[in-house]
């Protein structure tokens, strides 16, 4: 039996713990307290979450990729005009600025199944690292099921909620939007998917249904795609989401 | 009614008991989002000094959401006991503040006053204290609830033990669950927030956590953190549930945002009362809380987040819980913009909750886009031991890594528990004890390699 007192110590069996998570466990421990190599690399990933939060949307990249899908593709913004005041004002940000709407709304677009939005949230990086891999997937399966799909639109400053106004003023049956996550300190960069059917200025959370952690290391492109899939297909059918809508896919989670 | 206060020439007007709670709440960003904060330093303190001059009776008589429009507040109203009202009935806010903090009122009084407050005369007369008196008048408090063991003693604290995984991976979480064990966590209950809400993942998870827990006949409780509805699936399928899971609010607009009213609460507590599973006690309902949850549902009828908040706490006691706690630096910053904040509310959060009867603990915690840290949350968590607290979380290193956010690790609890030698729940302390994790004193032994709990994986 080995005195845990000594930071090198947390080993063997214990140890062994650690590849069934990447949870922060077996980290042994001086006294009391976490050993310092650990207590630095926690404050290390603190300052990438961190820099996650202020990270911004390069529009011209994105568009780039994103021209593969052959839709239109409409940028966007709310009423926030800096990261200070989204961070406190969630309220501006469920909501486009004039311009954007009054483009919505010129674009007269016609009626469709899914507007597919795409917004920075509290994470840019997310967008960026995985909102591709997962459309290229996604857009596919929803096209070959006959679904119709509305131009796509990335919104710079925006909240889940914004998808609503969005979805609302594009006349389509349901909204999908793409959103950087709070950032975790092992996930600076998650990808939250929120599903709303027929969507509305002014829906609340019990409306939605949201598939989040995609990444590679969480839930990869593949199943958080068949899982979105599944979720559109389903409410459009049975013309409903939120907690009316339970994901009875039977895939593995 | 209008209230005032005259400061030599300027006369402040509060045009109704809800205007005036919400202008004398310590500052914080989601009162100035909600637009109904104090405008100036002077304005909050005249308020105060109004506040502290409205009688306890004005709050039965005054509704700060009309009981026609809103289930809590009939609740609130309807369950009001009046002979245990007798004995503060008289009092101001402000002679109820001096009251509460004055050597001659005793633990059992304040049991016995606690059904006679309402949520909103708690909430005021929070505002008129200072950190110190929210901790003095918290510790004196004493909310003793069980199930498998006996939590809220003095003298005591427990842990959640929250081995969450991003995708509910068994596996991942058994291994952040011995790992939590083996630093003598998890005697409030080992609870999981499932990443998914599919219900066959909810089944599996509860099944896993009894048959862990029966194999290590752990004095504990065990809960999958899922929505009411779910819960209520799994009691009708027989599934082993032990605790039912909600978030609460404050109202009733607010409760309908998370897809839950009193209904569905009252049809959720009776079936997983009709289990039986409890063997200290019968305390089957877990509640969290947190405030700004009213406002972010635009549900909060204009007022202040910690009025709201303590409302959710009379919802909460309706239903005899056995844990209740504030998430409370899990909204964000547009709510509780720094540590400071983070810390006044948590504070605000124990004591009100305490003093109307209820096993209060807190998540200490952050998000990423707050400005706080790990120092923020040490000063915390010691102030929240001083103060009574029934349980924190523990999380594997204080990083959730499905729930995206950092809260207190088993470590955080070990240092509690040695600076202001707290002990666990005790038969939980007595388990530990008896399969080598602790000495008698309840101190952390080093662990073998050959540990039961280690092969269970290994």
């Amino acid at each position: 039996m080995k005195e845990l007192s000594h930071p090198e110590d947390a080993a063997g069996q214990w140890k062994s713990l650690r590849s069934f998570t990447d949870a922060r466990i077996a980290l042994g421990r001086t006294g009391n307290s976490v050993p310092l190599k650990e207590s630095l690399h926690f404050k290390l990933a603190h300052a990438h979450a961190r820099d996650a939060v202020y990270s911004t949307l390069s529009l011209s990249e994105l568009t780039k990729s994103l021209t593969k899908f052959n839709l239109p593709i409409t940028p966007l913004q709310s009423q926030i005009n800096s990261r200070q005041e989204y961070l406190q004002r969630p309220d501006l940000g469920k909501r486009l600025n004039k311009s954007s709407a009054d483009q919505l709304t010129s674009l007269s677009s016609p009626a469709s199944d899914v507007a597919i939005i795409l917004t920075d949230g509290l994470s840019a990086k997310a967008i960026h690292d995985h909102a591709f891999h997962l459309l290229d997937l996604l857009i596919p399966q929803l096209q070959s099921s006959k679904l119709q799909l509305a131009p796509l639109t990335i919104v710079e400053q925006g909240r889940v909620a914004i998808g609503d106004e969005v979805g609302f003023l594009l006349q389509a049956k349901l909204s999908l939007i793409l959103i950087g996550e709070r950032p975790g300190l092992s996930s600076p960069n998650s990808l939250g998917a929120y599903i709303t059917y027929h969507p509305a200025i002014g829906l609340t959370d019990e409306s939605r249904n949201c598939v989040s952690n995609i990444r590679p290391e969480g839930l990869s492109y593949s199943v958080a795609s068949q899982k979105i899939f599944y979720l559109i297909s389903e409410s459009l059918r049975r013309k409903v989401a939120g907690v009316h809508l339970k994901d009875e896919s039977g895939l593995i989670s | 009614m209008e209230f005032r206060h005259t400061l030599q020439s300027t006369t402040y007007r509060f045009e109704s008991l809800k205007e005036l709670l919400a202008k004398a709440a310590p500052s914080r960003s989601g009162d100035a989002l909600a637009g109904v904060a104090a405008l100036t330093y002077e304005e909050r303190v005249a308020a105060q000094m109004a506040l502290a001059e409205v009688t306890l009776k004005t709050f039965i008589n005054e509704a700060l959401v009309p009981y026609e429009d809103d289930e809590v507040t009939r609740l609130i109203i309807d369950e009001h006991n009046t002979s245990s009202f007798a004995l503060i009935s008289s009092l101001t806010v402000g002679e109820f503040r001096d009251w509460l903090l004055a050597d001659t009122t005793t633990t059992s009084q304040l049991q016995q006053i606690a059904a006679g407050i309402t949520p909103e005369m708690v909430a005021a007369v929070s505002k008129l204290m200072r950190n110190q008196d929210l901790i003095s008048v918290a510790k004196k408090c004493e909310v003793v609830t069980r199930f498998r063991n006996t939590l809220g003693l003095k003298g005591h604290f427990a842990t959640r033990l929250q081995p969450n995984h991003p995708t509910d991976d068994l596996r991942g979480i058994a291994a952040s669950m011995i790992d939590g064990l083996l630093y003598g966590c998890g005697d409030a209950v080992i609870g999981i927030n499932p990443a998914s809400d599919h219900p066959a993942t909810m089944t599996s998870l509860v099944n896993m956590l009894d048959e862990f827990r029966e194999r290590f006949a752990i004095p504990t409780q065990t809960c999958v953190l899922c929505h009411a509805t779910t819960t209520l699936d799994l009691v009708n399928q027989n599934t082993p549930v032990d605790l039912a899971f909600q978030s609460i609010a404050g109202t009733e607009k607010a409760n309908k945002s998370f897809g839950i009213d009193l209904k569905l609460l009252k049809e959720v507590h009776e079936a997983t009362l009709s289990l039986n599973r409890g063997t200290a006690g019968n305390n089957v309902m877990y509640f969290e809380t947190g405030q700004g949850s009213a406002l972010s549902a635009n549900a909060h009828h204009g007022m202040d987040q910690q009025t709201c908040e303590a409302r959710a706490y009379a919802v909460a006691r309706k239903f005899d819980p056995l844990l209740v706690n504030s998430v409370v630096g899990f909204i964000g910053p547009e709510y509780l913009y720094d540590g400071k904040q983070i810390t006044r509310a948590a504070l605000e959060d124990l004591f009100c909750a305490k003093l109307l009867g209820l096993p209060m603990g807190v998540d200490v915690c952050y998000t990423n886009h707050a400005e706080a840290d790990q120092d923020d949350m040490d000063n915390l968590v010691t102030l929240l031991g001083v103060a009574g607290c029934n349980f924190i979380m523990g999380v594997p290193g204080a990083d959730d890594i499905m729930l995206n956010y950092q809260s207190t690790s088993f470590h955080d609890a070990l240092y509690l528990r040695e600076v202001l030698q707290l002990k666990h729940a005790p038969e939980f302390g007595a388990w530990l004890y008896n399969q080598g994790i602790t000495d008698d004193q309840g101190k952390l032994l080093p662990v073998s390699n050959s540990h039961r709990l280690l092969n269970h994986i290994n």
